[in-house]
């Protein structure tokens, strides 16, 4: 058993061993290097950042020891040995929670219909000029590079407090984000029926309606649903600039230590996101099969 | 000119019916959702205290300070700008990496392939959840808590919703690995231990880096809005200038932010080409 397997001859193998030797070698020196000039970012990072350790070791307790904080009640007991108690503000929380859904989803349908009349000038085989396409496309990249709350920040100041703010930032993000991934499937709808249309002699208009549309509407609901889950989240911290939801009592409860109403807030808005996730997931798969999940 | 033959529509009719005469329910079923969801949001925007006459006023409010901001101006301020910029980058990098070397562990237990039980596994994955469902906003108000104001705080609260990503996406990585090589370990006499080194990690590293720089890029974006809140970076200052309508410093605190996110996602996507080559295009 023993002398079953065969060995190069030695002055072959040599030159092989070299070679391979090689190989690694220079892999490990990029790899090094790469390693190198990584923790030197890091270096460089963690000076900038004031990153102290000591402050986090000696900090890390409290971290945990507020976990403990927020789910014990004024009492000392657990919060969930007494749900009333820990919810006594539930009818207030859930209109706020009622609020933000509201905010998301007006937001996220007048960014949808936003980025939905402007795709078709941003999509290259839709265009119908050239530096309609640059105009629009640095407008949408410029709307969905400004974080939303930066936005909120300034619509605050210019329609004053309030979930209009929140609103109307939230619609030009998504409008910006929502604009762009619909002018790739656009991009990559097939042009054979816009060909077809327009040699019945059918005017631009026509041509998106009736060969491109048909091709594109689920991919486009598909996104904005995604979008509107995105937006729940960016919803529930709007709040914090003065722009409605429930993130302004959250900051309140944050802010002023009111321990178990920052865990009660908090599961109520982990609660809805998980849902509103698994809603949309099972609408997208159900409306457009497995595969426009990915 | 030839005249076109009239369609036979009686006989078309006949032949295809479920085109011709489709069910009220399929027929009404697009117009009755759309109708639905415009009712939905004309009730949102009488809820939400929209009126014409606000709207108005406001856009009016917007396009002045539009024309307050031109042209951008830093003042005497860009030195204290361009290191608050720094600082956000900082955060970001610092923040990620943090995250990255807390998440590969646990995305192991979160992994099917490597831990069969679902006992484990199921809390591993819910507590992951958890973590991501809070805004990376909401985790900065809890690190200012705990650590104070200052950048530190947004490295923490950046690593911790990460974290979470992060544990999710890594998992997932190693369950979409080959088993084969994991086999091959085993066969040669290899432990646990070994698997994990010498047949997972090798495909599944160059897929976490990807994701790790992808991240780097995205949380650029995220480091900028934590300073709002008063967890450091250029945030900080972009909030203050706007609170007391500094409208041209604003303007040039944005065009840094943009400039800055356009140069991490040029630098980031030439470095996740080098790593998984070809694969980074799709």
């Amino acid at each position: 058993m023993a002398n079953a397997i065969s060995t190069l001859p030695d002055q072959q193998l040599a030159v092989l061993n070299d070679t391979y030797r090689k190989a690694v070698a220079r892999k490990r020196l990029k790899v090094t290097l790469a390693a190198v000039v990584f923790f030197a970012a890091l270096i460089v990072a963690a000076i900038g950042a004031e990153v102290n350790l000591r402050t986090l070791f000696s900090y890390f307790g409290n971290f945990v020891s507020y976990f403990d904080r927020i789910f014990t009640l004024e009492d000392g007991t657990r919060v969930w040995t007494n749900f009333g108690e820990w919810f006594w503000g539930w009818q207030k929380w859930l209109k706020m929670l009622g609020e933000t859904i509201l905010i998301s989803y007006v937001g996220t349908l007048a960014g949808a219909v936003l980025a939905f009349v402007l795709n078709f000038f941003a999509a290259q085989n839709t265009s119908p000029a050239p530096w309609l396409r640059f105009v629009i496309r640095r407008l949408l990249e410029f709307a969905r590079t400004v974080p939303g709350i930066v936005f909120a920040l300034i619509f605050v100041i210019a329609f004053g407090l309030g979930p209009m703010g929140g609103v109307l930032a939230i619609a030009v993000h998504s409008a910006g984000a929502l604009g762009k991934l619909f002018s790739e499937i656009v991009e990559n709808a097939d042009m054979k029926p816009v060909e077809g249309v327009r040699s019945t002699g059918a005017s631009w208009l026509s041509c998106m309606r009736f060969a491109v549309l048909p091709q594109v509407t689920a991919g486009y609901a598909s996104y904005a649903l995604l979008r509107f889950e995105i937006n729940v989240r960016e919803a529930s911290v709007m709040g914090f600039v003065g722009a409605g939801g429930i993130g302004q009592e959250l900051v309140v409860a944050i802010r002023k230590f009111y321990y178990s109403d920052v865990s009660a807030i908090l599961v109520t808005i982990i609660v809805t996101v998980f849902v509103i996730d698994i809603t949309t997931g099972w609408l997208r798969g159900k409306l457009f099969g497995t595969e426009a999940r990915a | 000119m030839s005249q076109l033959p009239k369609p036979d529509t009686g006989a078309l009719r006949t032949k295809y019916p479920d085109v011709f005469d489709r069910p009220a329910s399929a027929r009404l079923a697009m117009p009755a959702t759309i109708l639905a969801a415009f009712a939905i949001f004309v009730f949102g925007l009488v809820d939400l205290d929209f009126s014409p006459a606000k709207l108005m006023s406001g856009l009016s409010q917007l396009g002045w300070i539009t024309v307050m901001m031109i042209p951008p101006d830093p003042g005497s301020s860009l030195p204290a700008y361009l290191a608050a910029l720094g600082e956000t980058l900082s955060i970001a990098l610092l923040g990620t990496t943090l995250a990255a070397v807390a998440a590969l562990p646990v995305s192991l237990l979160a992994a099917r392939n490597i831990v069969p039980s679902n006992l484990l596994r199921f809390p591993v994955r819910r507590f992951l959840d958890s973590i991501r469902g809070v805004d990376t906003l909401i985790w900065a108000l809890v690190w200012i808590n705990v650590v104070g104001l200052g950048p530190f705080a947004g490295v923490l609260a950046i690593a911790l919703s990460d974290f979470g990503a992060f544990g999710k996406l890594f998992s997932e990585a190693i369950e979409a690995a080959d088993r084969k090589q994991v086999e091959g370990i085993r066969a040669a006499g290899g432990n646990a231990l070994h698997e994990i080194r010498f047949g997972l990690m090798p495909q599944v590293l160059p897929v976490i880096a990807g994701q790790v720089l992808y991240f780097i890029e995205s949380n650029t974006r995220s480091a900028t809005i934590i300073g709002i809140v008063g967890a450091g970076g250029i945030g900080l200052q972009l909030a203050e200038q706007i609170r007391v309508l500094e409208w041209q410093k604003v303007s040039f605190l944005i065009l840094m932010i943009l400039v800055a996110v356009a140069a991490i996602d040029w630098i980031s996507g030439k470095l996740r080409f080098a790593i998984i080559g070809q694969r980074a295009l799709a």
